[in-house]
């Protein structure tokens, strides 16, 4: 059943998944993307944001948005941390390729069962004023449930943008897996560079899972379907390409939306596996890529 | 007759005889048996790709599952007895293996690894979609009560499996000792100089993914007679995915006594864990357990007993 008012509608709501998306996959592009780091478990972490959103909201009634911004320092820590173990027990061995990969799985999988345990698999939620808004513009509803997120999340990838692009630190990170030796020339030590990337990276998941939980219940499993998003966009974007990553973000949210809205919404996970699929394929370096 | 084959032998003729005999009354042993016997072949299977060819396959969850479904297809359409799901839903996946073979024509490494988890979620949303095999809400499989001379239907489901894996386990051997194995080795080390130095790299690997997946279809073809109600989310559960590795990984990907010994070690811990205290804490260990591998021991146990031990094959 095809009109034009449930396709412009699917447009819009696909414009505004896919500006979420962008927040999702920011930390995976510059952990993946720029620093070569396999991190599967990103969007375990993702999910562990968004339960932290709720036990702030849950327990003392805090913004989602706030608790995200409050937590991700902490990522940010938890990050670093798990940078230097997977240094010290990968990297460094130059073991990194499979081992890291399956230790990174590992990780994933310890996340979810510790949510598991500790929450149950009941999907929860969060309350905030902002939720359950929605604007009319002619024919065409925009939930603020899904504005909101969206204008954080574009909000969230300017700021990295500009800091990666500005700052010392950041184009460090930028060069980090381009030219190592170069970087040490210039006085950067490339461990510590990669550490500051890597935290940067998880940072990002605390404000994305406060975002995710606005958008859609969740429980703890519903990570594992991100990691098809996640790395389809990654990939998509063109591998070390930051702003590759918003524009792919965009198509995938789009392409998610109008898949649900003609075909019905149990297809729609596979169009970011199909996509990654075919970008794998067809085109390995993506639109942007390097 | 080498030591090996006369082990296999004694092994086939234990289980039958426990199986035909009264001797283990509870059938709860049975069924814990049958899903770590399950895990050996899921694990050995993986580690022809994984662990002699390098290849990480995510997607072992997907190759089970349609090895299952395929099993159910049979059923639906014919009603066709376990003999017969086995040797085709074997078939099915091997074909699938090959078409993952050719995909490494273009994926290497993390590519690959990440294509492999891509596939079986698309997989997985086919199989949700489609209704002749139940859709999300799942099919019903009659199984038989019972069959003679093994009583009760488990018994004889379990003494399957125990033949499945030790086909798996012999086939990993055999890839292990000849030739082929050699140039598989060749391929994890470096591709590149494995072509250059003549070997048929892509006529290999197909031969790998294919073998890999068709002992995954195996594993899987019984599924539906086991449990008698197949849904998406239990034949695709990512635990299948997480154990096909860790499992090799704890026990050493490097020689086929490798998966056996993870298989064997974490499935009935698994098992045990999921009586006494809850299923989601054994997940919990099985993660745990696989991070630390990795981390601290990254030859399994096979290289901790090489190493302390001193001793060759």
């Amino acid at each position: 059943m095809f009109t034009f008012d449930l396709f412009w509608n699917a447009l819009v709501a696909g414009a505004l998944l896919g500006g979420f998306y962008a927040a999702v996959s920011l930390g995976l592009s510059i952990t993946f993307g720029q620093l070569d780091i396999v991190n599967i478990a990103h969007p375990a972490f993702v999910i562990l944001g968004a339960y932290i959103a709720y036990m702030g909201n849950e327990w003392w009634g805090f913004d989602p948005i706030l608790t995200g911004l409050v937590a991700a320092p902490v990522f940010y820590a938890i990050g670093v941390g798990v940078y230097r173990f997977y240094y010290e027990a990968f990297e460094r061995r130059d073991d990194e390729a499979l081992r890291g990969l399956a230790f990174f799985f590992g990780v994933m999988f310890i996340v979810e069962v510790v949510l598991i345990m500790a929450y149950g698999v009941d999907f929860r939620s969060v309350q905030a004023p902002y939720i359950g808004g929605n604007w009319e513009i002619g024919t065409i509803g925009i939930p603020t449930r899904m504005f909101v997120p969206c204008m954080v999340s574009i909000a969230m990838f300017a700021a990295v943008y500009t800091y990666l692009a500005r700052t010392f630190t950041g184009r460090a990170i930028l060069a980090v897996s381009q030219d190592r030796l170069a970087l040490e020339l210039m006085a950067a030590d490339p461990v510590r560079v990669k550490q500051v990337g890597f935290g940067l990276g998880i940072g990002t998941a605390a404000i994305a899972g406060a975002l995710l939980i606005i958008i859609i219940p969740i429980e703890p499993s519903v990570g594992r379907l991100y990691i098809g998003q996640v790395f389809a966009i990654v990939v998509l974007g063109g591998l070390g390409s930051i702003s590759g990553t918003l524009v792919a973000a965009l198509i995938l949210g789009v392409a998610e939306s109008l898949v649900s809205t003609f075909y019905g919404p149990s297809w729609a996970p596979a169009v970011a596996f199909s996509v990654l699929l075919i970008a794998l394929a067809v085109r390995p370096q993506g639109l942007f890529g390097r | 007759m080498t030591r090996f084959w006369i082990g296999a032998g004694a092994v086939i003729a234990i289980g039958l005889l426990l199986a035909v005999t009264d001797i283990i009354a509870n059938s709860f042993w049975f069924f814990a048996a049958y899903v770590v016997l399950q895990y050996v072949v899921l694990a050995t299977a993986w580690n022809i790709m994984g662990g002699y060819m390098g290849y990480v396959n995510f997607g072992s969850a997907g190759f089970f599952a349609i090895g299952a479904y395929t099993a159910i297809v049979l059923y639906n359409l014919v009603k066709a007895p376990l003999l017969v799901m086995i040797p085709l839903s074997g078939i099915v996946c091997g074909l699938m293996g090959l078409g993952m073979g050719y995909l490494t024509l273009r994926l290497r490494g993390v590519y690959f690894a990440i294509g492999t988890l891509a596939l079986a979620v698309v997989l997985e949303t086919l199989m949700v979609n489609w209704d002749y095999v139940g859709g999300a809400t799942g099919a019903y499989v009659i199984r038989p009560r019972t069959l003679e001379p093994f009583g009760d239907y488990v018994k004889f489901l379990t003494f399957v499996m125990l033949v499945l894996a030790v086909i798996a386990v012999a086939a990993a051997r055999w890839i292990e000792r000849a030739k082929f194995g050699r140039g598989l080795h060749a391929i994890r080390d470096d591709e590149i100089a494995a072509e250059c130095a003549g070997i048929p790299t892509l006529r290999l690997k197909l031969i790998a993914t294919t073998l890999s997946g068709f002992l995954m279809g195996i594993a899987g073809a019984p599924f539906p007679l086991y449990v008698g109600f197949v849904e998406p989310a239990s034949a695709f559960n990512l635990a299948y995915a997480v154990n096909a590795i860790a499992m090799p990984m704890i026990g050493g990907t490097t020689m086929w006594a490798g998966p056996v010994i993870g298989a064997l070690l974490l499935g009935t811990a698994q098992q045990i864990a999921n009586v006494t205290i809850s299923s989601e804490l054994n997940l919990l260990i099985v993660g745990l357990v696989l991070v630390l591998f990795v981390t601290l021991a990254p030859e399994g146990i096979v290289g901790l007993v090489r190493k302390y031990f001193g001793r060759g094959r």
